[in-house]
C-alpha cells in the first residue's frame, strides 16, 4: 500500500476569494505578519499497489481528468511516506 | 409533432420542473431525463437545469460531467443537438469541455440571489435567434460560483467570434469581461449563468418586471426545431 497525495491550487493568475476572506480575518485574531492566503484542495490517493512510475502515471491521469480542472486549477503528485 | 425538449436531473437538480414547464409553456413537448439513463428518448434539445448536482462535491459539475447521460449529451451536442445549460448546467458544459472557461467562486464569495439585467449580445445561436441584438432582458440570477473566468486568449476569441451572448449591465460577480453567457463556435451550445427559465410567466418572473424576458430562449429554439 502506498499513498499519493494530489495538491489542487487555483492557478496564480485565478482570483481566490476566500483565501482572501481568511487572511482578511488573520489581523483580527491577532496573527499579524501574513502577506497572502490561498486556499486549494488535498486528495489522498490509496493504492494498492507500490507507488511506481506506472500508478503515479495512472494518478496524474486522474488529477489531469477529474481531481483538477486544468482550465483554472494547477495540481502536484508526490508520494507520501 | 411538436418537438421535444429533453431536460435532464442529476441528483442535487433543482430547476428540472421550471425548465419542463418553460418548455411546456412555450409548446413543446417536454421530456424528462434522468442521469444514469444514457439515452436520450429521441430529444431534439436539451436543457441541463440549475441546482447542486451531486451536492457541488469537487468542483460544480465535476462529477455530473462523467453520468452516463452526459457522455451521450457531450457526443450528440458535438453533432449539432441543441443544448442549453443553466447555472448549473452552464458549469457542466464547462466541465465537459463543449464550453471554454470555468464558473468560480463569486467576487465577494456570496451567493447572489436578485434580478439582474443583460444585453444580449448574439442572436446567431439555437437559443438567442429570437432576440433583437442589444436587447435588455430582465433575468434571476441565484448562484455562488458564477464568476466566468478564461484566459485573455479564450476571452479574445469568444469575443472575436461573436460568441458572448450576453452580459451583465452591473457585473454582479466579478466575471471576465462581463460575460453572463457564451456559445460554442457551432452556435448549438448555449451556457448561461442567470434563469431564463424563472422569467417565462407575468405570475412567477421577476416583480415588478418585465416578467417575461426569458421567453425567447426556449421559442429560439423551438422555432429553429419546427423549422429544421
Amino acid at each position: 500500500m502506498a499513498r499519493v497525495v494530489v495538491d489542487v491550487m487555483l492557478k496564480p493568475e485565478i482570483l481566490d476569494p476566500q483565501g482572501q476572506a481568511v487572511n482578511r480575518a488573520l489581523p483580527r485574531l491577532g496573527f499579524d505578519g501574513v502577506v497572502d492566503v490561498r486556499q486549494g484542495k488535498r486528495f489522498e490517493v490509496e493504492l494498492e499497489g507500490p507507488a511506481d512510475e506506472a500508478a503515479l502515471a495512472r494518478v496524474r491521469e486522474m488529477a489531469e481528468k477529474l481531481l483538477a480542472n486544468t482550465v483554472i486549477e494547477e495540481y502536484r503528485v508526490r508520494v507520501e511516506g | 409533432m411538436s418537438a421535444r425538449i429533453g431536460v435532464i436531473t442529476f441528483p442535487g437538480t433543482q430547476d428540472d420542473t421550471d425548465a419542463l414547464r418553460a418548455a411546456r409553456v412555450v409548446g413543446a413537448e417536454p421530456v424528462a431525463l434522468w442521469h444514469r439513463d444514457p439515452s436520450l428518448h429521441q430529444v431534439d434539445a436539451v436543457i441541463l437545469p440549475g441546482g447542486f448536482s451531486y451536492g457541488d462535491y469537487l468542483r460544480c459539475g465535476a462529477i455530473a460531467r462523467f453520468s452516463p447521460v452526459m457522455e451521450t449529451v457531450i457526443a450528440a451536442a458535438r453533432e449539432g443537438l441543441p443544448v442549453l445549460g443553466i447555472c448549473n448546467g452552464f458549469q457542466v458544459l464547462c466541465e465537459s469541455h463543449l464550453l471554454p472557461g470555468a464558473l468560480i467562486r463569486n467576487a465577494g464569495t456570496l451567493f447572489i440571489n436578485r434580478d439582474v439585467t443583460l444585453r444580449v449580445e448574439s442572436n446567431s445561436t439555437a437559443w438567442t435567434s429570437d432576440y433583437e441584438i442589444g436587447r435588455e432582458i430582465l433575468i434571476p440570477i441565484k448562484n455562488g460560483e458564477g464568476k466566468f473566468a478564461a484566459d485573455e486568449r479564450t476571452l479574445d476569441e469568444l469575443e472575436g467570434e461573436g460568441r458572448v451572448i450576453a452580459r451583465y449591465l452591473n457585473n454582479p460577480n466579478g466575471s471576465a469581461r462581463d460575460i453572463a453567457g457564451i456559445a460554442n463556435a457551432a452556435g448549438n451550445v448555449v451556457g448561461l449563468m442567470p434563469h431564463p427559465e424563472h422569467a417565462i410567466e407575468e405570475l412567477t418572473g421577476p416583480y415588478p418586471g418585465p416578467a417575461t424576458d426569458g421567453l425567447p430562449f426556449f421559442t429560439s429554439v423551438l422555432k429553429q426545431l419546427v423549422n429544421a
